[in-house]
């Protein structure tokens, strides 16, 4: 039996803007190291308020999260930080890079901020990720001298420099087109065979879905298949 | 611990907008340049000012008061009963203006070791004679060494030498308006009249100048022994004591003590000059209000550029945040952009202060009432320096308290869906 490293014990959420509107209704599952997860489910579903809630950056909703046997419940704004810091990649749709330090640096940043290399490793380390995503020859870039689907890829190896327990994606691909989509795409795969990397990403794309190891499909806030 | 790293980040945003940053590093320049200097400045007027006085007045004088005895003959009378006399038009009685004993009471002053020293003088009213003409006027008669140690009687002669007054016999340092009067120069000859007839013939051998012209229209220096000998007293006739204290403070009491012990009066400087230590207290006042509000302008701009780089920057913060940058990281990285737009601002601040009062220390300053002065005052305390920078801490760190408040408590949720 494989190791579970994040679980959702009943979560639910609601907005009160203006009125109450439940967006996840007690929501429950769990997730093995090494999966390769993809969320689908119509727009408006609460595909994106789920994954800021796994995501430890939303903290108001019911139930409980366990992430690496560890509960999040109580746990300090800055106790979360370090959660994130060390144990999650977050992939966003659009790049999110910092355009005043150059590509090598976005990605070492998560690193210098967990402190537990030396600088010289972290860099080392940035370089061996950029590597894998196959955009080293950029590092000395600014993040505005590049593709988008560069930019992707260096969001995904700022992601990774960590070694996090899991990676973390809304719609990565979702502003990326058909090729650049292919090239993460395969990136994601190669993560999960090859590194054993476990991953949950939220898209759209059924295809991109269909090739993942396992599918949950959310439909007006619950899980109708997992 | 990751203190490298968040000064790091808060450099990359610093240069990032460095045009608003250097405006707000000037701003913060500029009013301590200007807090500095109008200190400097001001404190150097009243240095000068209070000099004016303070340096040539006794810090306590003793002298003796002709006036009438409070204890009446008929008081003996009705001691013991319970009668009220009321008595009108009592003079005084023939009395010298001489402090008796003053040759022991100087000795005796000379060992308080609360003492700097003592100058004794001698009071005379005059008559300058002007062809046919008499002015009234007023002679002292000084050491000039003790009045030159304790009151920088040098200062004030603005021609001539003024230990001529003891090494020429009958010689005189006149006042320059009297001596203007007289149409006098060094080495005439004038005669002067003491009040009670007596003439003499003085040699000028100087001129004296103290910057009020009161005082220059009608005194003028002697010696001792001149001044005696003009009113025919004896070579122990001295009128006034000078006493100059180690500490100006301890004058008020060191006076009252003198008058319980010797009998004669004696005023300390502060009750003779109160006016100087109010007007002197309110334009400190002035200077640190002026400086100050400068400041809270400057931090008011610092405040600005935060503000708008925090709105700006709100991606890079949610970033931040979502890749493990807690609240207080980013409350870090801000007050430390605040902070050192304020230190480099302040640094070159002082510089700038130092500057300016250097270069008003240069100017020309030529007035006839202050002949020692040539440029614009200026004081030079350090303190003020240590002010400036502890007020440009305190005001950049409050400028970039709210701010930084504010980046640390944006939600990185919101901001990623707002994309
Ligand atoms: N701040 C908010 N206030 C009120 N309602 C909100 C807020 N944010 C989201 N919602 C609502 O919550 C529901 C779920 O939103 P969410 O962004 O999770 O959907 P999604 O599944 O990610 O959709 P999409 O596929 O279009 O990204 C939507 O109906 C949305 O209108
Ligand atoms: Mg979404």
């Amino acid at each position: 039996m494989s190791q579970i490293i994040l679980e959702a014990q009943g979560i639910s959420k609601s907005f009160h803007d203006p009125v109450t509107i439940p967006v996840l209704k007690d929501i429950s599952f769990t997730l093995n190291k090494g999966e390769f997860v993809s969320v689908i489910g119509k727009s408006g579903c609460g595909k994106s308020t789920l994954l800021y809630i796994l995501s430890t950056m939303d903290t108001d909703y019911e139930g409980n999260l366990i992430i690496d046997q560890v509960s999040m419940q109580g746990k300090n704004e800055g106790e979360l930080a370090i959660v994130r810091n060390e144990k999650i990649g977050f992939v966003f749709q659009f790049h999110y890079l910092l355009n005043e330090f150059s590509v090598l640096e976005n990605v070492m940043l998560p690193g210098q901020k967990l402190g537990k290399y030396s600088p010289k490793e972290i860099k080392e380390r940035a370089y061996q990720k950029l590597k894998i995503l196959g955009i080293e020859n950029e590092a000395l870039k600014k993040p505005n001298q590049l593709s988008g689907g560069q930019k992707q890829r260096v969001a995904i190896a700022r992601a990774l420099i960590n070694d996090p327990l899991i990676i973390m994606g809304d719609e990565p691909t979702g502003n990326l087109d058909k090729k650049n989509s292919e090239i993460v795409f395969d990136i994601f795969k190669e993560l999960a065979d090859v590194y054993g990397q476990s991953l949950l990403i939220v898209t759209h794309d059924n295809e991109f879905a269909s090739r993942t190891q396992r599918i949950i499909e959310m439909q007006d806030g619950s899980i109708i298949r997992m | 611990m990751n203190f490298k790293l968040i000064q790091n980040i808060a450099v990359s945003l610093l240069l990032a907008r460095w045009r608003q940053t250097l405006v707000a590093a000037i701003g913060v320049t500029f009013s301590i340049t200007m807090f500095i200097t109008l200190l400097s400045f001001m404190s150097g007027l009243n240095d000068l000012l209070d000099g004016l006085i303070l340096n040539r007045t006794p810090h306590v004088r003793l002298y003796k008061e002709i006036k009438s005895s409070d204890f009446q003959p008929v008081d003996i009378h009705s001691k013991k009963t319970k009668q009220y006399n009321f008595i009108r038009s009592i003079k005084p009685k023939a009395e010298r203006l001489e402090i008796q004993n003053s040759a022991a009471i100087i000795k005796n002053l000379k060992t308080d070791p609360r003492v700097l020293g003592v100058a004794p003088k001698v009071t005379a009213q005059v008559f300058y004679h002007v062809g046919v003409i008499e002015i009234t006027g007023v002679i002292n008669g000084i050491d000039p060494e003790a009045e030159n140690k304790l009151f920088f009687f040098n200062d004030y002669v603005t021609e001539g030498n003024f230990m001529d007054l003891k090494n020429i016999p009958n010689s005189i340092i006149l006042g320059k308006g009297a001596a203007e009067k007289m149409l006098a120069q060094i080495g005439d000859v004038v005669q002067i009249t003491s009040s009670k007839g007596e003439r003499l013939s003085l040699k000028v051998v100087g001129f004296f100048q103290s910057g009020l012209q009161d005082i220059d229209n009608v005194q003028s220096y002697a010696s001792i022994s001149t001044t005696q000998k003009l009113l025919g007293e004896s070579n122990n006739y001295i009128t006034d004591l000078q006493v100059k204290l180690n500490d100006i403070l301890l004058a008020p009491d060191v006076a009252k003590e003198y008058q319980r012990i010797y009998e004669i009066e004696a005023i300390d400087i502060q009750t003779a000059n109160s006016q100087f230590e109010t007007g002197s207290s309110v334009r400190s006042l002035i200077s640190y209000a002026v400086g100050i509000t400068l400041l809270i302008v400057a931090g008011f701009g610092i405040y600005n550029i935060l503000n708008m780089m925090i709105y700006e920057k709100m991606d890079s913060i949610a970033i931040l945040k979502a890749i493990g940058f807690s609240g207080k990281d980013v409350n870090r990285i801000f007050i430390l952009i605040a902070l050192s737009i304020g230190v480099f601002g302040g640094f070159l601040g002082l510089l700038g202060g130092f500057g300016l009062s250097a270069i008003i220390d240069q100017i020309p300053f030529n007035t006839n009432s202050l002949p020692t002065v040539k440029t614009y005052p200026i004081n030079y305390n350090p303190r003020y320096y240590l002010i400036g920078t502890i007020f440009a801490i305190i005001t950049t760190y409050l400028a970039g308290y709210f701010p930084s408040r504010k980046a640390s408590k944006i939600d990185p949720v919101i901001i990623i869906r707002g994309k």
